[in-house]
């Protein structure tokens, strides 16, 4: 094999007191994609950023074509065809596809005068070598995600990239736009060029991987060509321990009372006639696909849609769900899918946002909040849930996805519901921490909570729930119960 | 939304082009039609003298704040910056007749003194790190104060040299109805060399999509490797160019200088900007929408005089065009920005 196209010896980099990157060797070959995992903090941005240029590492050596470097520039990285795409994709919403090819290129070669003809026949060049067409006069907002994503793979081969960084590029995609993505990096490195693909998602790195290097705490703790690999070793290298991503279930009580029950529920062309029953301290999983209706079932019971036809059973009495706060008054909690854009008020305290949907109950003197008494009450619901703020003044921004998760939890056992609705509960959650909210989940349908779980992961429905209803196309297509719920079953139940 | 909201939506995103060029050219046009209906007067040569004459000085103005605008800020400061230039080039000339008899060279120096200014804007921008609006607002106060203490609040009320003749420069005269005659003012040459070659700048070089870049997403332009503080203030000392020049327009125009002139017109400026398909938040406009966007604004306040409506009103209108436009522009994108499931959280 000839010699990698990129190659990073003995890299190390401190941030203050902590050892982000120790002594790390990374090589990319021309072809491949090289897949790198690792938790939240483990060092992987750090290494894309000294890769790129965007930072100096305090020792080691950067090796390209032959030449070793002690430090790149971003645009001396470029020059050698090292691109990265971070999760922001950093493209110009108001611009076109083909300016937002083609200007990147325009830049680099210092070119004063820009021609539309001429971008558009960058641009299509650069489509062709992904093998895909965009039109090159849409503008980048009218685009899905998965188009923006492609628009900037094509930037980065306008300006001929060999390696291509991608952080975590599937974080906005749906299931069959993750499709569509590894059609294009497949594409790509078949045609020689290098692709980094840096996630957290183990089923994604497994089935795109042509080698896996894991990270933890700065350090590179395994490396291998993907078949070394399984969802199990992987844990364990990327968490240091083992993480029993098995069924724990306690069985629920035949004679606990029903908090919920939904009989043909139904929301013209969105779903059809949906009945179900929720026992207290009982999971249900809505397993379904994008489209399926299974998130759109918990949108209806918190009142965000408004049913067509059906009834709602809360607490043995019907009930009709107008709003959300309809359903917050009758006890019924939800936290959203994307917790970034609908859930949290990012740069607010944490304590704002757990009190946010509790502010009419919270202590107040006249007509003032008591701070006092809401820092009491926030700082047991943070204990409770092992929320890890540095303080509850800090704004929500500055914590993990799993903490950021925790907190828009936190906000609903404020209001102590009796049914909560989850959607996607550890989406961007890295592993360690989704282990901890699973089991975090499951001491609080203990303590009594019904929960609603509506996700596409199947082994985080397989983990926490006691029945899992398969959705598709709007109806309950499959129904499996205790025993019969295992990840090959579900697999098998959706796939059917 | 509703089936009519949509159609309507579809016709107007269909009709407003990359802006709003082609919805402002109809109400344009469509609105002359109206005006004509009701006086027949109005259809007529002098009309669009006249029209074009009123449109001079807030066009160069709303040249200015449309490149700041592209790259997201929103300068204020340009009514300031203009009267300003206009005032002091007007004092200076009273003190040196060679001036006062180069009209070409008074324009020249106040839209020198207007590149100064801008830069004072383009330094204090690029070292408070601040939004540019928050920087103009003070400088702009800062720039009235310093031209009444220290240059003179004094009105020049008869304008020295060929200065005094400028106003009746004109290509081509024609009798208007009530038997004055109206003539095509020599500035619309130079000033159409100037719309020719700004959206040339604008549309076919580099730097100036780095415009539009930098009002589509600041850090993005960065990464991509535009200069951003060099574009910024390049743009602010355009801006103040271009808002000097249009403050000699103003003073030469009217053949008098008062300093506490043009205080009240920056809406019709800014709705002009924005009626021309310009967006509020940066990354889209064209010098073309502006043209058309500054012709609407001075054809409504010019069929108003000539129906005899009281000029209050025109505040009123220049206001109601301003919601219409960015109602325009939101009511275009809307269907297209609907997320794939629309749905809120409780508070």
């Amino acid at each position: 094999m000839s010699s990698p196209l990129l190659r990073l010896r003995g890299i190390a980099k401190r941030f203050g007191g902590v050892q982000a990157l120790d002594r790390v060797d990374f090589a990319v070959d021309a072809g491949v994609v090289q897949c790198v995992v690792g938790e939240n903090g483990s060092g992987k941005s750090t290494l894309i950023k000294i890769a790129t240029g965007a930072l100096p590492p305090d020792e080691g050596a950067i090796e390209i074509a032959g030449r070793s470097y002690s430090t790149l520039t971003p645009r001396l990285a470029i020059r050698h065809g090292i691109e990265a795409i971070y999760q922001d994709l950093a493209l110009f919403p108001n611009l076109t596809v083909a300016e937002n090819i083609a200007l990147a290129r325009y830049l680099g070669e210092e070119t004063p005068f820009f021609r539309a003809g001429e971008a558009r026949a960058i641009a299509r060049r650069a489509m062709d070598y992904v093998g895909v067409r965009l039109d090159p006069d849409a503008f980048v907002d009218d685009l899905s995600m998965a188009d923006k994503q492609i628009t900037a793979i094509c930037r980065a081969l306008a300006r001929d990239a060999r390696v291509i960084f991608m952080d975590e590029p599937t974080a906005a995609l749906t299931w069959r736009e993750v499709e569509s993505l590894f059609r294009v990096i497949r594409h790509l490195t078949a045609r020689g060029v290098a692709v980094v693909f840096v996630s957290h998602k183990l089923d994604e790195v497994l089935a795109i991987g042509d080698r896996v290097t894991v990270l933890r705490n700065g350090l590179v703790v395994a490396d291998g060509p993907r078949g070394t690999f399984d969802r199990r070793t992987l844990v364990h290298a990327m968490t240091g321990r083992a993480v029993l991503d098995q069924r724990q279930t306690r069985p629920v009580s035949p004679h606990a009372p029903v908090l919920l029950a939904v009989q043909r529920l139904t929301l013209a062309g969105v779903f059809e006639d949906i009945s179900f029953r929720v026992r207290q301290g009982e999971i249900l999983g809505f397993a379904g696909l994008l489209g399926s209706g299974a998130v759109d079932v918990l949108e209806t019971l918190f009142g965000v849609r408004r049913a067509d036809a059906g009834e709602v059973i809360i607490g043995g009495e019907r009930r009709t769900i107008r709003d959300p706060s309809e359903a917050v008054a009758r006890g019924i909690g939800y936290v959203p899918g994307d917790r970034l854009a609908q859930g949290l008020f990012l740069r607010h305290s944490v304590t704002l946002n757990i009190i946010a949907s509790t502010l009419d109950a919270a202590p107040t003197r006249w007509g003032c909040l008591r701070w006092g008494a809401v820092g009491t009450l926030v700082g047991r619901v943070l204990a409770e849930l092992r929320v890890a703020a540095p303080s509850p003044a800090v704004p929500v921004a500055y914590l993990s996805g799993g903490n950021q998760q925790r907190v828009v939890l936190a906000r609903w056992i404020m209001r102590a519901p009796r049914i909560l609705l989850l959607n996607g509960p550890t989406v961007g959650v890295d592993v360690g921490s989704k282990e901890e909210i699973h089991q975090l989940l499951r001491e609080l349908s203990e303590k009594g909570i019904a929960m609603l779980i509506a996700s596409d992961d199947i082994p985080e429905l397989v983990a926490l729930c006691h029945r899992i209803l398969v959705m598709r196309r709007g109806r309950v297509s499959d129904e499996l119960v205790g025993a019969e719920i295992t990840e090959d079953a579900l697999t098998h139940a959706l796939q059917a | 939304m509703t089936l009519p909201g949509h159609l309507l939506a579809r016709a107007v995103s269909a009709a407003r082009g990359r802006t709003n060029e082609g919805l402002v050219a109809v109400t344009l046009v469509g609105l002359a039609l109206a005006v004509g209906f009701v006086d027949r007067r109005f259809w007529s040569l002098a009309t669009v003298f006249n029209v074009l004459h009123d449109s001079f000085e807030p066009l160069v103005f709303s040249l200015g704040f449309l490149v700041v605008l592209l790259t997201g800020g929103i300068d204020v400061s340009f009514d300031a910056v203009g009267i300003f230039a206009g005032y002091t080039v007007a004092r200076l000339a009273v003190a040196s007749p060679w001036l006062a008899h180069n009209v070409p060279v008074a324009f020249l120096l106040a839209t020198l003194i207007g590149v100064g200014l801008g830069g004072v804007n383009a330094v204090a921008i690029g070292a408070l790190h601040l939004p540019v609006l928050i920087v103009t607002l003070g400088t702009r106060g800062i720039f009235t104060g310093f031209l009444l203490s220290a240059i003179g609040s004094t009105y020049v009320s008869v304008l020295p040299g060929t200065l005094v003749d400028f106003p009746t420069r004109d290509l081509v005269r024609v009798h208007a109805s009530g038997g004055q005659s109206v003539g095509l003012h020599v500035l619309v040459l130079p000033l159409a060399v100037l719309c020719v070659v700004l959206s040339l700048f604008l549309t076919r070089t580099v730097t100036g999509r780095g415009l539009y870049a930098m009002g589509g997403d600041l850090e993005a332009a960065r990464r991509a490797g535009f200069p951003i503080r060099l574009i910024q203030g390049g743009v602010l000392c355009l801006a103040g160019a271009l808002s000097g020049l249009a403050g000699m327009i103003h003073v030469a125009l009217i053949g008098y200088a008062n300093p506490f002139d043009l205080v009240g017109m920056e809406l019709n400026v800014i709705a002009a900007v924005v009626l021309g398909g310009a967006s509020i938040f940066g990354g889209r406009g064209s010098v073309l929408g502006t043209v058309l966007g500054v012709l609407l604004v001075s054809l409504i306040n010019y069929s108003l005089i000539l129906l005899g409506i009281p000029s209050a009103w025109q505040r009123v209108a220049v206001g109601v065009l301003l919601v219409l436009g960015i109602l325009a522009q939101t009511v275009a994108r809307r269907p297209r920005r609907r997320a794939p499931t629309p749905l809120q959280v409780s508070p």
